[in-house]
């Protein structure tokens, strides 16, 4: 049997860095091949050729035994290659159904494509309203969406990229159901991931990329975490050392707070209740979309609309106190956005330092030049940054490098209450380690930690107590040591015992999360 | 009775260059690029088409040369921001500029110059109604057009395949590219296709309006056309309807200096312009409203494949 998609020693070289370097994989027909990688192995360089998106340097692709030259994402599709993208690329304001059409060649009309899109919902399990506005659906419809768009096109394989960090795990579940009967179908499946766990879970073949280079292609089924992970990183994560928490006094007490949306595309908090205590780390689990940024941003002081004793930093309200007067009371924030909010993208680190450290800051408002970089450069040796140097702007950075950074801009004030949101987000394994790391180092010497997360297991391997959020209400807390994955992901659709009805009031990110159930 | 059928055909006569300009205006923006050189376009077309007026004597070939004169600039002005990434907002102003430069240089000559009065088009039975026709149906057919143009746009953005997609490239340019439209010639398309309505508007004014050539003559209908698409958030019926409401208060404010109000001219000069934001603004003030009808991608460059 000829194989599907082979691809032969494809290279791809970029001024600083070669993303691909021979790199070769062969995928069958009916195939669930996963590509294992850290962020920076080459992953997305390798499916963006495959797609047309990027043409190699060298290499050879061979489609259904033809070479082919796939020039643009159009040739792609016309092959039959369909691919879901990590970052939606739907339109916000279109409907479910027009989304669907433009992915689609003109022959057919809008009627049409809304009937086939219920056909096929129907067929593979996946709930879609054709006729409901993208910016209306939850982060698992809106993937769906994309599902749909590429299996109406009929494709001989398709590409999905890291399609399970925005899932709860039983929409995870439901995901790989549809997967599996679409490669039963014929349909071959290359599946991108980090995520150790899915692919062994459900791939058939696995090539592990490291650096740009094939470091093994195996059979997941018969490997185990720790042998994938050498491969992936060329070593084991350190673990991290954990000590029984010493619990203080509250730092942060959050009180019925209610926050209506600020439009459509938000969500409504209601009567949100949140302690955090001195020497412990609490998480908030929780598909993201359900009101972690508007929480975020009460918190952190951007949204000053709390109402007045809702939320108290050391038993003092600051409910509507700028960032400034919470941050000279000790709260430090690390936010989700690591460009545009966590750091000013065409600034200097150096000058990026000022944002919230401004012991620098003479008489007058004048700035103590030397001084700045000098804590810049600190920063980048005592955190092992990867820059140029305390001049190199922050858009120049890596994500990880960025955040490691900016991470360490905040540790490093020595802050009583640190709110992190998505602290390894696109951080490699090695450096989400130390991050990790650094939190659990700060909770042990005092701090309250407050960390937001879409990663359950790195909820799990950090928090002492976890909380989830669902359609802008707050569960319970749990004890992190008594909870599981599966009690939390019934959590992160909203289904927490005393859970009330859904709200009336916040018609956005709704019962979507029920049907992922 | 006969003196309100007169002041409304003055005013559709009067909004109708506001509106084909902020039409071409909205399709350019629907896009996501804007086209701040429209006062520019505007004046260069105004001339072009008085010239090709007084010259050939044929309102045809006036209005073909306005819009295509007009067509011509936003081209250039597309080609440098489209695929070589000037920056639009600087881009624009400089064509601006040049337009306002250039049409009163070229135009020197035809300041001594007149066309004819324009009489309207009488449309059969409909014109000869009592009082509805000579309100609304013994205009230029230029007029007539306008509207048709904003009931077609309207069609086509919400109804046909084609806008669907101008309105996707709008809202993600990045993810239009990635479903392979070509998004670069499309937007260029809808930036000469703005350019040649806004070029017909500069030419109605010349041509039907006034009828003559004046330096500096389209007196920020430019700049007002441009805000008239903002305010009126990208919705063809609200931009004929803020068109029309510019054109209304225009003649009021002479008829008002007219009849001798007490009050300075330059107040009475200003009260369309103000009135037209103002009521627009109220009109859309929701941000849900803004934000569902806004292209996402106004004003961003866009690199494709990076």
């Amino acid at each position: 049997m000829t194989s599907r998609l082979t691809l032969k020693g494809i290279t791809k070289r970029y001024p600083a860095v070669i993303a691909n370097d021979g790199v070769s994989l062969e995928v069958a027909p009916g195939e669930i091949h996963a590509v294992l990688g850290e962020n920076g192995a080459g992953k997305s360089t390798l499916m963006k050729v495959i797609y047309g998106a990027v043409r190699p340097d060298e290499g050879e692709i061979l489609w259904n035994g033809q070479p082919v030259s796939v020039r643009n994402p159009h040739e792609a599709r016309a092959l039959g290659i369909a691919m879901v993208f990590q970052h939606f690329s739907l339109f916000d304001t279109l409907t479910a159904a027009e989304n669907v059409w433009l992915g689609l060649d003109t022959s057919t009309t809008l009627a049409a494509v809304t009937q086939r899109i219920r056909a096929v919902a129907g067929e593979y399990g996946l709930d879609v309203d054709p006729l409901r506005p993208v910016h209306s659906l939850s982060v698992g419809e809106r993937q769906r969406v994309e599902i749909v768009r590429a299996l109406l096109t009929k494709p001989q394989l398709l590409i999905l990229d890291e399609p399970t960090s925005v899932l709860t795990p039983q929409a995870v579940q439901k995901l790989f159901d549809t997967l599996r009967t679409l490669a039963a179908a014929g349909c071959s499946i290359l599946y991108i991931s980090h995520k150790l766990d899915e692919i062994r879970a459900l791939c058939h073949k696995c090539t592990v990329l490291r650096g740009g280079r094939v470091t093994g292609e195996v059979d997941p089924r018969t490997e185990t975490n720790a042998s994938l992970s050498r491969r992936m990183i060329g070593a084991e994560p350190a673990r991290l050392e954990r000590h029984q928490p010493t619990l203080g006094d509250v730092a942060l007490k959050v009180t019925g707070l209610r926050l209506p949306r600020l439009d459509q595309f938000g969500v409504t908090l209601e009567d949100i209740d949140l302690d955090v205590r001195a020497g412990e780390v609490v998480g908030i689990a929780g598909v993201s979309g359900n009101g972690q940024p508007e929480l975020m941003a009460a918190i952190s002081g951007e949204d000053t609309r709390a109402p007045a004793g809702s939320i108290a930093l050391f038993g003092a309200d600051i409910a509507a106190a700028s960032p400034g007067v919470r941050r000279r009371a000790g709260l430090h924030f690390v936010p989700e956005e690591r460009l545009g909010r966590g750091a000013v993208p065409t600034l200097s680190l150096a000058q990026n330092t000022l944002l919230t450290r401004t012991a620098s800051i003479g008489r007058l408002g004048l700035l103590r030049l030397s001084a700045v970089v000098q804590l810049a450069a600190y920063l980048i040796r005592k955190y092992r940054v990867k820059a140029k140097g305390p001049d190199a702007a922050a858009k120049s950075l890596s994500g990880g490098n960025l955040q490691k950074f900016i991470m360490g801009r905040e540790l490093d004030a020595n802050p009583r209450l640190l709110v992190v949101s998505q602290p390894t987000w696109g951080v490699d394994v090695g450096a989400a380690a130390d991050i990790r790391g650094e939190i659990l180092r700060l909770r042990d010497e005092g701090a309250a930690i407050l960390v937001v997360s879409e990663e359950l297991d790195e909820l799990f391997e950090i928090t002492d107590r976890l909380v989830v959020m669902a359609r802008g209400r707050m569960s319970p807390g749990v004890n992190t040591s008594l909870a599981t994955v599966e009690q939390v992901g019934i959590w992160m659709s909203g289904l927490w015992p005393g859970a009330g009805p859904p709200p009336v009031a916040a018609p956005t990110i709704e019962h979507a999360e029920h049907a992922d159930v | 009775m006969n003196e309100l059928a007169v002041i409304i055909a003055s005013t559709l006569n009067a909004g109708t260059a506001l509106a084909l300009a902020a039409l071409g205006l909205l399709i350019n923006e629907r896009s996501g690029i804007v086209n701040l050189g429209a006062e520019g376009m505007m004046l260069v077309a105004a001339i072009a088409g008085f010239a090709t007026g007084v010259q050939t004597g044929s309102d045809s070939l006036a209005f073909v040369a306005g819009a295509a004169t007009g067509a011509f600039m936003a081209l250039c002005f597309g080609v440098m921001v489209i695929w070589l990434n000037t920056n639009q907002y600087a881009t624009g102003l400089a064509l601006s500029l040049f337009g306002t430069g250039f049409s009163a240089f070229v135009g020197v000559k035809y300041t001594q110059e007149k066309l004819s009065e324009r009489h309207g088009f009488k449309l059969p039975v409909l014109g000869d109604l009592p009082f509805v026709g000579p309100a609304f149906f013994r205009q230029h057919p230029m007029v007539y057009i306008a509207v048709a143009l904003a009931v077609a746009l309207g069609w086509f953005l919400y109804r046909s395949r084609r806008g669907l997609v101008l309105r996707a490239i709008g809202e993600s340019p990045e993810s239009a590219h990635a479903l392979g439209y070509p998004v670069r010639r499309i937007r260029l398309l809808a930036v000469v296709t703005g350019g040649a309505l806004c070029g017909l508007a500069g030419a109605y004014l010349s041509v039907v309006y006034t009828p003559l050539w004046v330096e500096g003559m389209v007196a920020g209908r430019g700049w007002i056309a441009l805000a008239l698409t903002t305010f009126a958030t990208w919705r063809p019926a609200r931009v004929l309807f803020g068109a029309y409401l510019f054109g209304g208060v225009t003649m009021l404010q002479f008829f008002l200096q007219g009849e001798g109000v007490q009050i300075a001219s330059q107040w009475l000069t200003m009260l369309p312009y103000v009135a037209t934001i103002v009521v627009l603004v109220l009109m859309s003030r929701k941000p849900e409203f803004i934000r569902i009808n806004m292209p996402a991608s106004l004003g961003k460059p866009f690199f494709p494949g990076s």
